[in-house]
C-alpha cells in the first residue's frame, strides 16, 4: 500500500507507505510503515520509496568534489570551509608531494579551490585532494552557494540545464556537490547566470523548469542587448563598417 | 567570530564597483527596498518594524516615571540599546552587547538626541524628582546590511508611534491617566545615510556582501532642514575629506527619500 | 491570518463558555504561521497565537566549536528562548534570566526526542527562540514554531513537535490559556507531543488540579496540540506554494 504520489511534498512524519515497500533517503522504518523524515518531494522507484529534501546541508562523502575556501593554514595543510557542518583539510604533501614549501605562497586564506573529498573518517575529518582534472584554484569568478540537495537539478538531465546557462551566458561554470557554485564570464552575464541559479534553486520542485529558466535566459539577454543597442548602436555600426572595408 | 571573504569574491566586487557597477544592480545611491510598520508590538508603548532589502529589525519602546539625571533635572531621559541577535546572522554569538552592537546603539542615539526628535524637556514632570523615561530596544531580527539607517528609521518611527497617558501633578504625585493617552512630544524627523567606501566609490546603504569588503563605512544623521546631526566613521581604512562631503551632499536628498516612509 | 473555527457541535460542546474572551473551553486563540521567514537562518518559522507574537531561526547542522560540549556519536540540540525587552508590559532587562534559561532547557528536551541527531555526529542544531510580544503561553508557542523552523531548515525528524497548554479557570478546565487566565487561573499545564505517536515530550505543572482535572486538562492540551499540528503542516507546505 501506498498513502501518497509521486511529487507530493510530504513533511516528517507522514505516513507514506506500508511494508511492501522499500525505504529510501530522507525516510525511515516505524513498525509496518514507511515515514518521511523531511520536508521533501516524494519520489517512487518501482518499490523503494524515497523523499527529496528541499533544504538540506552539505554532508562529505567520499569521491564528491566540492568547492572550498581556505579559512586557515596549519603547520603541514590547508583547513577549508566546504560549506557543511564539517570542515576540510588539504595536506601540504597532496600538493608538494616530500619537499617542503611555505604553504601560504601557494595558497592564502580566503582562496577558492575546486577539490576533492578523499576520505571522511569516524571523527567527521574530511580530507581534501586536488589531484584530478579540472581541479586547482579559482581565479576570478564569483561564488554562488544553492542548497546541495538542488545540485542535481541546476545540472540537469546530462548536463541539459548547465549547459544551457554556459552557451547563454558564456561563462564557465563550475558545481561543487557541496552547493557551491563558480562562475566566470563578463561580469554582467556572470550576474545574469546568478540570477538564474537562484530561480533554479527556489522553483527545483516545480515542474517544467527547463523551459521558464529558458524564456528567463533570452528575456534578460534580450534586454541587455537592447540596452546595449542603444548605447552603443553607432559604435557598432562604425564597426561593422570597418569589417566591410577590410 | 569573524567570517572569512572569499578572495574572489572581494575581487568581483571591487571590480563591478569600479565599473560602476552594483552587483545587485543598484545605483549607487539607491536603497534597496524599505518596508515600515508602525504598532506591531501592542505591549510596548511605541514600536516598528523595518525591512531594508533583507536586513529586518523591531524597535520597541518602553516608557516609565523614572528620576532625572541629576545633571538635567528638568529632562526626560532616552536609552537606546540594541541586540544583534544570534538569530539574525550565523557570526552573531549569544551573550552581552558587542562592540558593534554598543556602536550601533550610541550612533542611533546620538542621531536622535542631536537630531532632538523628541523634546525631552517637555518630558519632564516635577523637576529634578519625576520625568518620563523612554526606553527604546533595537532588535535586530535578520542581518543583510546596513543595520544602521534601518535602526535609525525603526527609532524615529517608534518614537513617533509611542504614547504616554497623560500625566498630572498633585501634591507633589504623580496621577497618570490612561484614558487619555498622549502621543510624545515629538520635534523631528532625524534621519540616517550610510556608505560603504569600497575603493574610490562610495555606495548608499551596502549589501551584506558590500559591507563585508569595504574599506570604510560613513555614516550621516541629518534633520529636515539638511543641517547634519551626527555621524560617524568606521572601518580600519581612512576616508578623505572630500569624499566626507560628498557622501553629506548625497546625504541630503537621500534621508528626504526616506523621511517618506515615515508620513 | 489563519483563523481557526473550532465546530461547537462537538460532543463536549454542551459545557458552557465564561471565558474572558468568549471562547468555548476547548477552543483556542486565532493563530497563524508561516515558515522560511529570515533570510540568514537555515530555517525559520513565525507564529502568532492570540497576543503571542515568536520568531524563531534554526542554524545547523554547523560545526561546533566548544569541544566538551561535542557528542562523538549525534549532534548538539542548542535552544535559546529569550523575551524581547518590549514584549511585556514592564521592560524585561535584556539578557537570560532563571525564567529563560530553564525554558531553553526544556525546549530543548521537548524537540530532541522527534530529532535524528543521530545523522550529524560532532555537530550542532542552534535554535533561537525570540518572543516578540508575550500574551501566555510563550514556551508553548515557542516550541511549536521551533519545529517549524527546525523542518524548514531541512534537519531530519520523526515527528514535528507541538506544544499547547491547559489548565483550570474560574473553575473550569480550558485549553489554552491566555495572560489573564493564566494569572488569574487556578492551573497551567503547557505539554509537547509527537502527534503521530500521541508521545509526551514535556510536562510542566503548576497550580491546584483534582485528579480528574489533571485527567480533562492533559486530554484538553493533547486536542490542542492536535489542532495545532495542522497549522504547522500547512505553514510548511504553504511556503512551497501547496
Amino acid at each position: 500500500m501506498i498513502f501518497v504520489k509521486d511529487k507530493e511534498i510530504v513533511v516528517p512524519g507522514d505516513v507514506l507507505a506500508d511494508e511492501e515497500y522499500h525505504t529510501g533517503r530522507g525516510t525511515f522504518r516505524e513498525k509496518n510503515n514507511i515515514l518521511s523524515s523531511l520536508v521533501g518531494l516524494v519520489a517512487i522507484r518501482d518499490k523503494k520509496i524515497s523523499v527529496i529534501p528541499l533544504q538540506s546541508k552539505y554532508i562529505p562523502k567520499r569521491g564528491d568534489v566540492v568547492i572550498g575556501k581556505i579559512t586557515d593554514i596549519r603547520f603541514s595543510m590547508w583547513n577549508l570551509d566546504i560549506n557543511s557542518p564539517y570542515s576540510g583539510f588539504l595536506p601540504a604533501s597532496d600538493v608538494f608531494g616530500k619537499e617542503k614549501r611555505e604553504l601560504s605562497r601557494t595558497f592564502d586564506v580566503g582562496d577558492v579551490l575546486f577539490l576533492r573529498v578523499v576520505d571522511v573518517d569516524e571523527v567527521k575529518k574530511v580530507k581534501l585532494g586536488l589531484k584530478g582534472r579540472g581541479l586547482g584554484k579559482f581565479r576570478g569568478g564569483i561564488l554562488i552557494n544553492i542548497t546541495p540537495t538542488k545540485v542535481p537539478r541546476l545540472i540537469g538531465k546530462k548536463g541539459s540545464m548547465i549547459n544551457m546557462i554556459k552557451d547563454e551566458t558564456h561563462c564557465d561554470v563550475v558545481v561543487g556537490q557541496n552547493g557551491v557554485v563558480w562562475v566566470k564570464g563578463e561580469p554582467e552575464m556572470e550576474r545574469v547566470a546568478e540570477k538564474v541559479i537562484k530561480m533554479i534553486e527556489e522553483q527545483s520542485h516545480t515542474s517544467g523548469l527547463t523551459d521558464r529558466v529558458r524564456n528567463m535566459l533570452l528575456e534578460i539577454l534580450g534586454e541587455i542587448q537592447e540596452e546595449s543597442e542603444d548605447l552603443e548602436g553607432s559604435e557598432e555600426e562604425e564597426e561593422n563598417r570597418e569589417e566591410f572595408i577590410q | 567570530m569573524v567570517s572569512i571573504i572569499p578572495e574572489i569574491t572581494r575581487e568581483s566586487v571591487v571590480y563591478l564597483i569600479k565599473e560602476g557597477k552594483r552587483a545587485d544592480g543598484r545605483a549607487f545611491d539607491e536603497y534597496r527596498e524599505v518596508s515600515l510598520e508602525t504598532g506591531v508590538i501592542n505591549k510596548a508603548e511605541g514600536s516598528a518594524k523595518v525591512k531594508l532589502g533583507n536586513t529586518q529589525l523591531v524597535v520597541g519602546a518602553k516608557t516609565q516615571i523614572a528620576e532625572p539625571f541629576s545633571d538635567t533635572p528638568k529632562m526626560g531621559v532616552l536609552m537606546t540599546n540594541s541586540e544583534l541577535l544570534p538569530m539574525a546572522a550565523p557570526n552573531f554569538e549569544p551573550g552581552p552587547p558587542d562592540e558593534n552592537s554598543v556602536e550601533l546603539s550610541r550612533v542611533t542615539d546620538r542621531c536622535i538626541r542631536e537630531g532632538k526628535v523628541v523634546d525631552l524637556e517637555k518630558l519632564c514632570i516635577i523637576e529634578g524628582k519625576k520625568v518620563w523615561m523612554i526606553f527604546l530596544d533595537i532588535h535586530v531580527l535578520d542581518y543583510d546590511g546596513n543595520l544602521q539607517d534601518a535602526a535609525v528609521l525603526g527609532a524615529v518611527a517608534a518614537l513617533m508611534n509611542t504614547k504616554v497617558p497623560t500625566a498630572t501633578v498633585e501634591n507633589d504625585e504623580v496621577i497618570l491617566d490612561h484614558e487619555k493617552m498622549i502621543p510624545l512630544p515629538f520635534n523631528e524627523k532625524a534621519l540616517m545615510c550610510t556608505f560603504a567606501k569600497i575603493g574610490d566609490e562610495l555606495v548608499l546603504d551596502p549589501s551584506l556582501e558590500e559591507e563585508e569588503i569595504m574599506d570604510a563605512r560613513i555614516s550621516i544623521g541629518m534633520r529636515a532642514d539638511g543641517s547634519i546631526c551626527a555621524m560617524q566613521k568606521g572601518g580600519k581604512k581612512p576616508i578623505t575629506r572630500d569624499e566626507i562631503l560628498k557622501a553629506v551632499n548625497i546625504a541630503k536628498n537621500k534621508t528626504e527619500e526616506l523621511r517618506k516612509y515615515l508620513e | 491570518m489563519i483563523k481557526i473555527t473550532v465546530e461547537s457541535d462537538l460532543s463536549t460542546g454542551t459545557e458552557t463558555s465564561a471565558r474572558a474572551d468568549g471562547r468555548a473551553f476547548n477552543e483556542l486563540r486565532p493563530l497563524k504561521i508561516s515558515a522560511g521567514v529570515l533570510e540568514r537562518a537555515d530555517g525559520s518559522a513565525y507564529l502568532e497565537m492570540g497576543g503571542n507574537k515568536v520568531l524563531v531561526a534554526v542554524y545547523g547542522p554547523r560545526e561546533l566549536h566548544i569541544r566538551h560540549m561535542m557528542q562523538p556519536d549525534k549532534a548538539v540540540l542548542r535552544c535559546r528562548y529569550n523575551m524581547a525587552p518590549f514584549s511585556v508590559d514592564d521592560r524585561k532587562r535584556p539578557g537570560p534570566d532563571r525564567r529563560s534559561v530553564e525554558i531553553s532547557k526544556i525546549t530543548s528536551e521537548a524537540l530532541t526526542p522527534a530529532v535524528f541527531l543521530e545523522k550529524f555526529p560532532r555537530s550542532t542544531i542552534d535554535v533561537f527562540i525570540e518572543v516578540l510580544e508575550a500574551e501566555g503561553g510563550t514556551r508553548c508557542a515557542g516550541i511549536t514554531a521551533a519545529s517549524v523552523a527546525l523542518a524548514d531548515a531541512g534537519i531530519p525528524m520523526r515527528d514535528i513537535v507541538v506544544a499547547c497548554a491547559a489548565g483550570k479557570s474560574n473553575g473550569q478546565v480550558v485549553m489554552d490559556l491566555s495572560e489573564a487566565e493564566d494569572k488569574e487561573g487556578e492551573a497551567d499545564l503547557p505539554i509537547a507531543m509527537m502527534p503521530r505517536t500521541g508521545e509526551i515530550t514535556l510536562l510542566q505543572m503548576d497550580g491546584h488540579l483534582t485528579g480528574e482535572e489533571f485527567e480533562r486538562a492533559i486530554d484538553l492540551a493533547v486536542e490542542g496540540c492536535m489542532k495545532i499540528s495542522e497549522e504547522q503542516k500547512k505553514a510548511i507546505k504553504e511556503r512551497y506554494g501547496d
